[in-house]
């Protein structure tokens, strides 16, 4: 991985680069914010956002039409632009930290197993005890996620954390389709299973129930702490583990942090949507083209990219096929990939 | 290993090294290969021993066994050899190619295509019309192929490197895998419950027809495969020191990445995408020739036993019929695992 000097020595004119940063950071914040409001008015039934004020605040009365409104915006609209930020956020946090612990550009949460664990765990929860209600098949997702992010991370970090980029996709690639051949396994043996999977496999944050979205916020929040106490270490761990060691730093901690803030994000994030791949890689490297190396910058950017861009690929996933709906795993699926490929055409992962 | 040990042949123009080592495994593998073929064929909803079937697939054998033995069970056994050597040849030629022990041609999107497109034609309507007349096979055959071009056209840039390829081929199977989850997800669960049977690969009912067709399909490719293979040898060593030897090594890569689509993209169309096989077998065959590279006609053979032996086991152990492709991803799992504890281990040594 290249590492860039810019942003990390402090140029003659010292306090610009923080400046920029921290505009940058409110400017994100606002259009966030734009994009969660564009996610309340836009759908299969367009609102004006008057509407939307009304139908959120207002007293419907007994107004029939904007009964209909509240119901609209206070029951599908909100929690689902609710959980894609949530969800968009932690995937955007988990993929930078990610990167930063395997050293490798091409590690991504989605990309490198943790989907297909989740999916495998919801396969057995549905079809071996009877699940059927979100809230409970959640938590076999998170386990299943958080076992499979573990084996991946693991894995790719056997070799000193200096894992070969390619060999860590294929790993991810071979994982993804082991775990994707055994619960058809089970899928095809019991055809409820099989229903349940197909509409999870998708990847969406729509019809999610409020219960689902406060766990996964409280997951994805503990995550979140661990992950912002943990950058100052990630760039000491980024200057080698023998100069890390050096500077006083408790590699084998920071490590540990780093594994559990990043499992407990993706694994929240996956439980409550289903598998989104690409998310994550893709804002990473947004955000460290934005900000530079420095991970303590890189974090929040990438966050914030996160939410901004699942919330606007799932409003995009609203448009395309009105009125039916792309599911926004789909839509990133589909954004995400022809991005990678053009990082893989600039050159972007070839090891040092 | 002295040079004395492996003295040279020459017959005109061709010379090559005699390897007793390798010729007997290869031996010992093709024997080994023809038994399991037979006891795959015995095993059934009745058991015929051994020697009955021996003498049938010889011609010799009786009226009653003539019927079951050739028209039910002999179809699915071909189709399994076939497939399986078109797999393991399939993948040593990725993994000669891209110069890796992970690449499997599921990596050049033949499998996602074929995929796409078959669950396409299963779980939408008009499809129908499509799978009468040109049949699913054929079809999932077409779309393996142009997704696997439209990788290489987008991995093109100066030519091709196998680092690249690869990278490409993931982004562009993770749209395929994309679009099929969303066609599932639209679809009437009866369809879904079909496609997702075809998509772990299975060799369930199969007919002599399709025995031919693969057959010959194959046969062609493996022989512009040997024919062009001797060249590919100096390629291991990089393209520099290859081009010095003479290879010209865009043209030859080109042919063969063709080969290995194809291979594969045949193997799909007549069973499915069989999950590891091209994984695999050609690293298993390497380490039991104790070969540099994987070596292809080897790696055929083992990609037939693994596939043969693993429908056997599919159907004689497993319960409620499961598809081969399970029992081959159960293999397929944990030996990937060590293959990648194994390369890790290298590197921080």
């Amino acid at each position: 991985m290249v590492v860039e000097q810019r942003g990390l020595e402090p140029g003659p004119n010292e306090a610009s680069p923080h400046r920029r940063r921290r505009a940058g950071l409110v400017a994100l914040v606002v259009l966030l914010a734009a994009a969660a409001v564009l996610s309340l008015v836009v759908g299969a039934r367009s609102l004006t956002p008057a509407e939307v004020w009304q139908g959120l605040f207002g007293d419907p009365g007994t107004d029939q039409r904007l009964t209909e409104i509240a119901l609209i915006v206070q029951t599908l609209r909100v929690p689902r632009t609710v959980l894609a930020i949530v969800a968009g956020l932690a995937l955007g946090v988990a993929g930078a930290l990610i990167q930063g612990h395997t050293r490798n550009p091409i590690a991504d949460t989605g990309l490198l197993g943790v989907n297909s664990g989740a999916s495998f765990a919801v396969v057995l929860a549905v079809s071996l005890l009877g699940l059927q209600d979100p809230i409970l098949y959640m938590w076999f997702a998170f386990v299943g996620a958080a076992g499979a992010g573990v084996v991946v991370f693991g894995l790719s970090s056997l070799g000193r954390g200096a894992g070969n980029p390619l060999t860590l996709a294929l790993a991810g690639q071979g994982v993804t389709v082991f775990l994707a051949a055994m619960t058809t396994a089970v899928a095809l043996s019991d055809k409820q299973t099989l229903d349940v999977l197909r509409y999870w496999n998708a990847g969406s944050v729509q019809g999610v129930g409020w219960d689902v979205i406060v766990v996964t916020a409280i997951f994805a929040a503990v995550g979140l702490v661990l992950a912002l106490l943990n950058l100052p270490t990630i760039n000491l761990l980024n200057l080698g583990d023998d100069v890390a060691r050096g500077l006083g730093v408790n590699i084998a901690a920071g490590r540990t942090i780093g594994v559990v803030a990043v499992t407990l994000l993706a694994g929240a994030a996956t439980a409550a949507c289903g598998p989104i791949a690409f998310l994550g890689l893709m804002v990473a490297h947004i955000a460290r083209w934005l900000t530079g190396p420095d991970y303590r910058w890189l974090v929040p950017y990438a966050g914030l990219l996160g939410a901004g861009v699942l919330l606007v690929g799932d409003i995009a996933g609203r448009l395309v096929v009105r009125p039916a709906e792309l599911q926004a795993g789909i839509v990133i699926a589909i954004i995400g990939a022809p991005f990678f490929a053009a990082l893989v055409w600039l050159g972007k992962f070839r090891q040092a | 290993m002295s040079t004395q040990m492996h003295p040279g042949v020459r017959v005109g123009n061709w010379s090559w090294v005699w390897r007793p080592w390798i010729v007997l495994v290869t031996a010992v593998l093709a024997a080994l290969t023809f038994l399991v073929f037979c006891v795959s064929i015995s095993v059934g909803d009745f058991i015929i021993d051994l020697p009955a079937v021996i003498r049938t697939i010889f011609g010799q054998g009786e009226r009653v066994d003539e019927f079951v033995i050739m028209d039910l069970r002999m179809p699915r056994a071909l189709v399994g050899l076939i497939v399986g050597a078109a797999l393991g040849i399939s993948g040593a030629l990725t993994q000669s190619i891209a110069r890796n022990p992970l690449a499997s041609p599921d990596v050049l999107g033949i499998t996602g295509g074929a995929s796409a497109t078959a669950v396409f034609l299963v779980t939408v309507t008009s499809g129908a019309v499509v799978t009468s007349t040109v049949g699913l096979p054929a079809a999932a055959l077409t779309g393996g192929l142009l997704t696997g071009l439209l990788v290489y056209f987008l991995a093109w840039r100066r030519g091709i490197d196998g680092f690249r390829l690869i990278l490409i081929g993931i982004a562009v199977n993770a749209v395929m895998q994309a679009l099929t989850t969303w066609l599932l997800a639209l679809a009437d669960i009866r369809d879904v419950a079909r496609a997702q049977a075809w998509l772990v690969g299975s060799l369930d009912s199969r007919s002599w027809t399709e025995v031919w067709t693969t057959l010959w399909v194959t046969l062609a490719l493996i022989v512009i495969v040997l024919v062009t293979a001797f060249q590919l040898q100096p390629m291991h060593f990089g393209d520099d020191v290859a081009a010095g030897l003479g290879v010209r090594y865009s043209a030859v890569r080109a042919v063969l990445l063709l080969c290995a689509v194809l291979l594969a993209g045949v193997a799909v169309s007549a069973a499915g995408p069989v999950p590891f096989v091209a994984l695999v077998a050609p690293q298993i065959t390497m380490r039991l020739l104790r070969t540099p590279v994987p070596p292809l006609i080897a790696s055929g053979l083992f990609g037939a036993l693994l596939l043969i032996g693993s429908d056997l086991i599919a159907r004689s152990v497993l319960p409620n019929d499961l598809p081969v492709g399970v029992v081959t991803a159960i293999i397929g799992g944990p030996f990937l695992v060590y293959l990648l504890v194994r390369a890790n281990v290298k590197r921080a040594a």
